[in-house]
């Protein structure tokens, strides 16, 4: 449906060939393609201009090599930037030296947690630990019982007590973990909006009791403009370790990556690849770069 | 602010308004160039009045009136809920079986997502909420069995609506969406005239892959209409602009909330006002 960054830059740059130095009016033109490319990828307009201008910079002055076309060397400015900005290299999650670690997942309705909890559970019990999921979603119908069939698919045990306060819960469980010997915690929590001030509240205080290593922001990868203002007010009030992005598996270029990571300045751990639970993968920023672009 | 002349900066933040409100940079470009000509024609000046000549231009893009569900006369109506995972499908059924019976009418729920984890047990539990029936099979059994049982039970128990739940698919894959589409045909057979709705749900939060959801899920069941949901949210769903101005087709419903009486009727004033809204009063 949308056009590419490289076909966009081509057309642009047909005339440019064989010219010599990008000069400020055709990175001009260029950059004009690249903030088109972005904003449709479903970047936040704001990091949108930041990044354009940050890439501008350095894209002013530079040689157009024999080898390579205008537009290509302008994508690999961009592309590198991108990848920069979305964390480099890979990163991992915190495991604590002191069992049990403990892990929070937070977020907007129906974003993926509580099919993430399932997910980090599987992938980190093959990896040796031993999950205890502790179902913290007493608002949603059938929230527990949905993590209680994960848990029976995964054969990892399901700390629950029905309606109680979702801060009581979650301490109580890292108690459970601590007498069974159980060294990783999983909370799943429920989505809740980020404007609701009593509901995140509830979350800073789960936080304060239980002190986890990692809290999570899970973030459905379609998401559009809003994500800047989600991402920026969970991190304001809970201190994000890291976030999840979802449903990648779907065609979505998945720009909401891009702003979650600028606004935060939190790496992105995992990428939600399908509804079944061994599809979590680590975040590559180089391909969401790519994607992002159109590429 | 101090302006009180229309000027290029002006137009330039109306779009950036319009981008941050989801509507797609291609359409709040077309949109401004439609305001710019209607201020043109009108021969406004006033700054104060640019918001006015953009609601009116917009109004009569998008229609101003509320389309409401399609009720079959002559026995059922069945409704089936599509859409990607996690928007709010069947959320949204709870809230609908509740707004029919409240309305005196007789209402049947079917459990047609056998897939996820709990989510017969989640509608189940909207049944009971709302105090209606539910049609429902084992967890991992075909949903076309389900369509198929629950249209019988409709028309023999004498139901007035049938609303359909379906499992949440990306609509990138062809074998799920090869599924729902054989769902579609069961109902269609069964029924001769049924699904009378095919609700498309999005969520509100979603930027401009809710076009390709749109087309895509109206190719293969014919979407007949769209209910936004989780416009509590700061997100405004701007991107229902393009899928009502270029795709004709009509957003009948909003979800505002999660409980049981969060549904409303989507009016076009209210969301075009809200979309040009940079405070939350007029939201
Ligand atoms: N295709 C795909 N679907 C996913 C992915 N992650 C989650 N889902 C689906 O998204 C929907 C919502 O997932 P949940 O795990 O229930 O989301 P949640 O955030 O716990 O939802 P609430 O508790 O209601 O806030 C379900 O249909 C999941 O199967 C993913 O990576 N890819
Ligand atoms: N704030 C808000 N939350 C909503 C609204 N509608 C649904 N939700 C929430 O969004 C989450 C997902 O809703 P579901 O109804 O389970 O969505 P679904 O489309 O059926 O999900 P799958 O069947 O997993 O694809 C739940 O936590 C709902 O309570 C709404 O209008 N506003
Ligand atoms: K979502
Ligand atoms: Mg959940
Ligand atoms: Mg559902």
């Amino acid at each position: 449906m949308f056009k590419g960054l490289g076909e966009r830059l081509d057309e642009i740059f047909k005339s440019l060939k064989g010219k010599g130095r990008l000069t400020e009016d055709d990175v001009n033109h260029a950059m004009r393609e690249v903030k088109m490319a972005l904003l449709e990828a479903d970047v936040n307009f704001k990091v949108v201009k930041e990044f354009v201008a940050q890439v501008k910079g350095r894209a002013v002055g530079q040689d157009v090599l024999e080898s390579l076309s205008p537009a290509q060397q302008v994508i690999k400015i961009v592309r590198d930037e991108l990848t920069e900005l979305l964390g480099g290299t890979q990163a991992k999650i915190n495991l604590s030296p002191k069992p049990p670690t403990i892990i929070m997942l937070v977020g907007l309705q129906g974003a993926g947690k509580t099919t993430t909890a399932g997910k980090l559970a599987k992938l980190l019990s093959k990896q040796g630990r031993r999950p205890l999921m502790v179902a913290g979603d007493i608002y949603r119908p059938a929230a527990i019982k949905q993590l209680q069939v994960l848990g029976d698919q995964l054969n990892i045990p399901v700390f629950s007590m029905g309606q109680e306060n979702p801060v009581k819960i979650a301490q109580s469980a890292v108690e459970q973990a601590n007498s069974t010997g159980r060294d990783l915690v999983i909370i799943d929590t429920a989505g809740r909006l980020h404007i609701n001030e009593e509901l995140m509240d509830e979350l800073a205080n789960i936080k304060s009791t239980v002190r986890p290593h990692e809290i999570l922001l899970v973030v459905d990868a379609m998401t559009g403009q809003e994500a800047v203002n989600v991402a920026d007010t969970f991190n304001q009030k809970l201190g994000l370790d890291g976030i999840v992005m979802t449903k990648l598996d779907g065609d979505a270029r998945g720009g909401a990556a891009l702003s979650v990571r600028k606004v935060t300045g939190t790496p992105i751990k995992f990428a939600g690849m399908g509804e079944k639970l061994d599809a979590l993968e680590p975040f590559y920023p180089d391909r969401m770069a790519d994607r992002i672009l159109g590429m | 602010t101090g302006r009180t002349g229309i000027d290029e900066d002006l137009y330039e933040e109306l779009e950036e308004v319009l981008i941050q409100a989801d509507v797609g940079v291609s359409t709040a470009m077309k949109l401004v160039e439609r305001v710019r000509k209607g201020v043109k024609a009108r021969n406004v000046q006033e700054a104060s009045r640019l918001k006015e000549i953009f609601q009116e231009e917009l109004e009569y893009l998008m229609g101003e009136k509320i389309t409401p569900i399609q009720l079959n006369p002559e026995g059922p109506t069945v409704i089936m809920v599509v859409g990607v995972n996690g928007v709010g499908k069947t959320t949204t059924i709870g809230k609908m079986a509740h707004n029919f019976k409240e309305q005196g009418k007789k209402v049947l729920l079917a459990a047609g997502d056998t897939f996820r984890a709990a989510a017969i047990d989640q509608l189940e539990i909207w049944a009971d909420r709302v105090g209606v029936d539910i049609i429902k099979h084992q967890e991992g059994s075909d949903p076309g069995a389900v369509a198929y049982d629950a249209v019988h039970a409709a028309r023999s128990r004498k139901a007035d609506i049938l609303l359909v739940d379906t499992a949440g698919r990306l609509h990138n894959k062809s074998n799920l969406m090869d599924e729902l589409r054989k769902v579609h045909k069961i109902v269609a057979r069964e029924m001769p005239g049924a699904p009378h709705e095919v609700l498309l749900v999005l969520d509100a939060t979603t930027g401009q892959n809710a076009l390709n959801q749109v087309k895509i899920f109206s190719e293969a069941v014919n979407v007949t209409g769209i209910a936004l949901t989780k416009l509590d949210g700061t997100a405004k769903g701007g991107v229902v602009t393009s899928i009502v101005t270029e795709m004709a087709i009509p957003v009948k419903l909003i979800g505002i909330g999660e409980r049981m009486d969060d549904l409303r009727p989507f009016n076009p004033k209210d969301f075009i006002n809200a979309l040009y809204g940079k405070t939350k009063d007029n939201a």
